[in-house]
Formats: structure tokens, C-alpha cells, sequence
């Protein structure tokens, strides 16, 4: 029973990691062995050309987009972090009217299919002058109500005490909100930021259609352009996307438990 | 305590998100159904209001946008009748496989969920390289096995959808087992235990514990499932490019082709109406028979 447990994990493992390994060697293969059929593994000779051609190529400028989407989606997720929590906090902590009606309607729209936002804000994006700007792939994905109710939950399950004692030495709400609860409240503003960061480096369909000048592409909607470029260029086009993906896989090492713990708890609460 | 500041206060912390929210998710909702109505070009000054005439057109057969929206529906429909299901069943029973102590268990579980973090234009591209007909790994492995080395993945139906399916199950398998799994670790141990006590086998201990435990979380990840797969684009755009007579171009892919590039936007609106409505009332449909389900097992 365990030895086929073991048998089956590891044939599931070889199926997630052999193609990733795969792309990786193509990428560091010559243009011709690339394409080579049966394939090989080991690169005969090793060459970082593919790299070269591609960060220093002016149509195709993939270090632009790399620093593009991380101006983006850093951009996003601290935009994310910040309105969310602040809101997150009335939400939880705070008694006004309206309450119930407001967090309703946040909430509803966590199912809203995002087809019907599409076309829209499109219109809207266009009539701010942000077309063809990143601004267009910072803001308006940071109006999604994920953010709001992940850190609703989070702030409500808080012990009260300790804003209670807080308040008692004198604090006003705010001293209490910047120094009590968000400190509390690391791992989830963390995780928060983590899903947000690689929900916008990730993001495909809008950057397609929002950004067209060759150096105001993100890496994601730049693969596809780099992709129409070189069709048959398999070397370049794996060296792409190792670029695209080391730093998401890098971040995702690093910060695994959170990123996976995120993803678990939004079940938990859906 | 929770009285102490004004209803000022509450408000001034809601109004920076309230500012998004507001702007781009609460005003597309209701502008998107005004630019249906309108024959609306966002790159022309005028927008005549043209009634439900976008929305006839696309339910009148004799109209030219009738069969690529229906075959862009169609295509949409294809994908998540045969994603869903796969995305359900074979993420439960990975979770269950992991739910079990033993050495290495969070490894495993980071290399599941890795493809994840991948963009889907990078998943796309490199499965597109893939997948290629000639120059394929895949086939030449299918090959060397001594099944057929030239099936064209990328350019004809049924194995374009073989494809798109596949990837995108390898690419968010990952996902809805971390799910899964979280679900399984709320579940009391003592409910096992009992079960053992009365002589359950494990089979039924699954039926009758595990499996309704779970209803809740698998209803989440039904729903979050039937919703990505109803917006799938990048893998058609990137892998097939809605290949072989455009397929394989989903309702989403359309709808962006139709507003995005063309500028119909009035009709794109529309068509993104009909999509939502589809999908709202296959939600509430999934919803019903979930708690249809836990009413009849709890009486």
C-alpha cells in the first residue's frame, strides 16, 4: 500500500516536473538542436544565446516587460493591500449604517463572472488616458473583493482585548489600526500580498488588449508577442518563458506556506 | 467599545476601496449594459442607441454574428464539460493520496500547486512547444511507445480539446487539491474513529464521512471551477489561436476579438451579458442539486 502510494506520487511528480525541466534545457540549447527530433535532453553544447538574443532584441524587449511587471504587480498588490485592509477594518471592527448593506454587496460580486467587467472598463480605462499605460493593469484589478473579505475574516477572528486595552491607554482608532491589528496581522497581509502580486504578474487577457506599444507590454502578454515574432524559434521562446516564470517560482519558494495556506483558507470561507 | 468613533471614521477607512470598487467593478456592471443597447464604437464620436438590437442579432440565425458567437458559446461549453469534472474528481483523489502522514508530503504538495504559479501565456507557450506536431516531445514519446507520433494537438478537433483540456488541468490541478485538502483537515478524526468502532470499511468511511464533510468545499471548487473554465482564453489564444476553423475559439476569446479589436463594443457587451447569465444560472443550478444533496442526506 505504501510502496504504491510512493509509486504513484512519484509518477505525478515526473508528469508536473519533466516538461518543466524540459523548457529549461531547450532554453539553453542552440536554435537547431531545439527543434531537434527525437529530442534531447542535455544541450550539446551548453549556450546562453537565446538569452542573449532576447534581452537585447529592440522589437521584442523582454527586459522591459520583466521590469514592467514588476512594476505592476508590485504597484498592484500594495494598492490591493492597503485599500482592502483599511476597508477590511470597518468591516470588521467598526459600527456605521449601511454596514450589512455595503459588505452584502462587496461579497456579492466575489462570483461575478469577469467577462461582464471586460468590455466596460475598457470604456473606462480609455476615457482616464491609461490605455497603453500600466496604470491600466495596476488599478483597476485591485477593485476585486477578494482582498476585502479575506481580511475581514481575518481581523474579526482577532482577539478584541487587546484593542480594548489600547483604547483604555488613551489610542485612537487609528493608532490602534496601524499599531495593534496590522501587526497582528503579518501572515495574512502577506499572503494577501503574495496571491495579489502573482494574480497581476499572471494576468493575460486584459494586458493583450490594453497595452500595444512593443515597450509598454507586461512579460505575460509580451510572450505572446514574442511567440508571433519567432513561431518556429522554440530556443527563444523557452528562454521567454524561463524569464517570465523565475520570478514567481522564486517567490513561491520562498514564501510557499503562505502562498498555499491563502489559496486553502479562501476555500474554507467560500 | 465597538461604538467608540463616528460612522465618519468607518467611512474615511472604506473610501479609498469603496473609490475602486466603485469605478471598476460597480460602474462596468450597469455601463456594460448600456453599451449593449448602443451601437458603440469606442474609437467613433457617435454611439446611436440601438434598443435590443445587439442582443436580436445574436439570437437571430439569419445575422452574421450568429454562428461564430454560437460556435464561440459551443467551444466554451465543450471546455467546461469536460474540464469541470476533471477538475473535481482528479484533485479530490490527489488530496486524499496526500491527506495520509508520511515523509516528503509537502514537497509533493509543492510541486503539485508549482504549474499554478505559472502565467498561462508561459504554461501556453511551452505546451504549444510541446505538443508541436512534428518537433513535439510528446509525440515522440507517444511514438517511441508504439502509439501514433503525428497526431496534430494544435489544429484539429478532437485532439485540439484533448490538449487544451489536458494542459489546463496540469496547469490548476494543483490548485483545487490545496483546496481539498484543507477541507479534509477540518474533517474531526474522531468521525473515523467511530466509524472504525462499528466495523465501516474504508470505502464506506468515504462514502459516508468524507464525501459529506466535503460538500461545502466541493461545492466551492465547482463553482470557482465552472467560472475559470467559462473565461478560458489564454490557452485557446496561445496554443491553438482557435484552431482548426476556430473550434476551439471560446466565447471570451469572441467577445475580446468582437470589442477589443474590431470595436464592436455594443455587441461584445451583449454577448458578455448572454455568457453571465449562462453562467449565473448554471451556478444557482450546481448550488440547488448541493443543497438539494444535504437536505435529502440529513433527513
Amino acid at each position: 500500500m505504501k510502496a504504491l502510494r510512493y509509486a504513484a506520487l512519484v509518477l505525478l511528480t515526473l508528469l508536473f516536473v519533466s516538461p518543466l525541466v524540459f523548457v529549461v534545457l531547450t532554453s539553453l540549447k542552440t536554435a537547431r538542436e531545439a527543434v531537434k527530433t527525437p529530442p534531447s535532453w542535455i544541450p550539446d553544447p551548453f549556450t546562453t544565446q537565446a538569452y542573449d538574443r532576447i534581452l537585447t532584441a529592440t522589437d521584442t524587449p523582454v527586459f522591459r516587460w520583466f521590469l514592467n511587471s514588476m512594476i505592476a504587480a508590485t504597484a498592484n498588490a500594495a494598492l490591493v493591500v492597503v485599500t482592502s485592509a483599511l476597508a477590511a477594518y470597518a468591516l470588521a471592527r467598526l459600527e456605521f449604517r449601511g454596514k450589512k448593506v455595503v459588505f452584502a454587496l462587496i461579497v456579492s460580486t466575489l462570483f461575478v463572472p469577469p467577462v461582464i467587467l471586460v468590455i466596460p472598463n475598457y470604456e473606462i480605462v480609455g476615457r482616464l488616458f491609461w490605455l497603453d499605460t500600466l496604470l491600466a493593469i495596476i488599478v483597476p484589478t485591485a477593485a476585486g473583493a477578494f482582498g476585502v473579505f479575506f481580511l475581514r475574516q481575518f481581523f474579526a477572528g482577532l482577539p478584541l482585548e487587546l484593542e480594548e486595552s489600547a483604547f483604555l491607554d488613551g489610542a485612537n482608532r487609528w493608532q490602534v489600526f496601524t499599531r495593534i491589528v496590522l501587526p497582528l496581522s503579518k501572515p495574512a497581509l502577506a499572503t494577501l500580498g503574495l496571491l495579489s502580486f502573482l494574480t497581476n504578474w499572471n494576468d493575460f487577457l486584459w494586458p493583450v488588449y490594453v497595452l500595444f506599444s512593443p515597450e509598454n507590454q507586461t512579460l505575460q502578454a509580451g510572450l505572446s508577442t514574442l511567440q508571433s515574432a519567432n513561431s518556429v524559434r522554440y530556443d527563444l521562446l523557452m528562454a521567454g518563458a524561463v524569464v517570465a516564470s523565475v520570478p514567481v517560482l522564486l517567490l513561491y519558494l520562498i514564501a510557499q506556506r503562505f502562498v498555499i495556506e491563502g489559496v486553502s483558507r479562501s476555500g474554507l470561507k467560500g | 467599545m465597538t461604538r467608540r468613533g463616528s460612522s465618519l471614521t468607518a467611512w474615511l477607512f472604506l473610501a479609498p476601496y469603496l473609490l475602486l470598487f466603485g469605478a471598476f467593478v460597480l460602474l462596468p456592471i450597469l455601463l456594460g449594459l448600456w453599451i449593449s443597447l448602443h451601437n458603440w464604437d469606442f474609437t467613433l464620436p457617435g454611439k446611436p442607441f440601438v434598443g435590443l438590437d445587439n442582443y436580436k442579432a445574436l439570437f437571430d440565425s439569419g445575422s452574421v454574428s450568429f454562428d461564430p458567437f454560437w460556435k464561440s458559446m459551443q467551444a466554451t461549453g465543450i471546455f467546461t464539460l469536460f474540464t469541470v469534472p476533471l477538475l473535481i474528481v482528479v484533485p479530490l483523489a490527489v488530496a486524499l493520496v496526500m491527506n495520509e502522514k508520511f515523509r516528503g508530503r509537502n514537497i509533493f504538495r509543492a510541486v503539485y500547486f508549482a504549474p499554478y504559479v505559472l502565467g498561462v501565456a508561459v504554461v501556453g507557450v511551452m505546451w504549444r512547444f510541446l505538443l508541436d506536431r512534428n518537433i513535439g516531445a510528446v509525440n515522440s514519446y507517444l511514438g517511441a511507445i508504439g502509439l501514433p507520433d503525428d497526431t496534430a494537438w494544435l489544429s484539429s478537433v478532437p485532439a485540439a480539446w484533448v490538449a487544451l483540456v489536458g494542459v489546463t488541468v496540469w496547469w490548476t490541478l494543483g490548485f483545487n487539491a490545496v483546496i481539498y485538502l484543507a477541507g479534509l483537515q477540518d474533517i474531526p478524526l474522531e468521525l473515523y474513529e467511530a466509524a472504525r468502532v462499528d466495523g465501516a470499511s474504508r470505502w464506506s468511511a468515504f462514502w459516508h464521512i468524507t464525501l459529506p464533510s466535503l460538500r461545502p468545499v466541493t461545492m466551492f471548487v465547482t463553482l470557482i471551477t465552472i467560472i475559470a473554465s467559462a473565461n478560458m482564453f489564454g490557452q485557446s489564444f496561445i496554443m491553438t489561436n482557435g484552431a482548426p476553423a476556430q473550434d476551439t475559439r471560446t466565447a471570451i476569446f469572441y467577445i475580446a476579438e468582437t470589442g477589443l479589436q474590431n470595436f464592436q463594443m455594443g455587441e461584445a457587451a451583449a454577448a458578455s451579458w448572454i455568457l453571465t447569465v449562462a453562467l449565473m444560472l448554471l451556478s444557482a443550478i450546481v448550488f440547488a442539486l448541493f443543497r438539494l444533496r444535504g437536505t435529502m442526506e440529513d433527513a
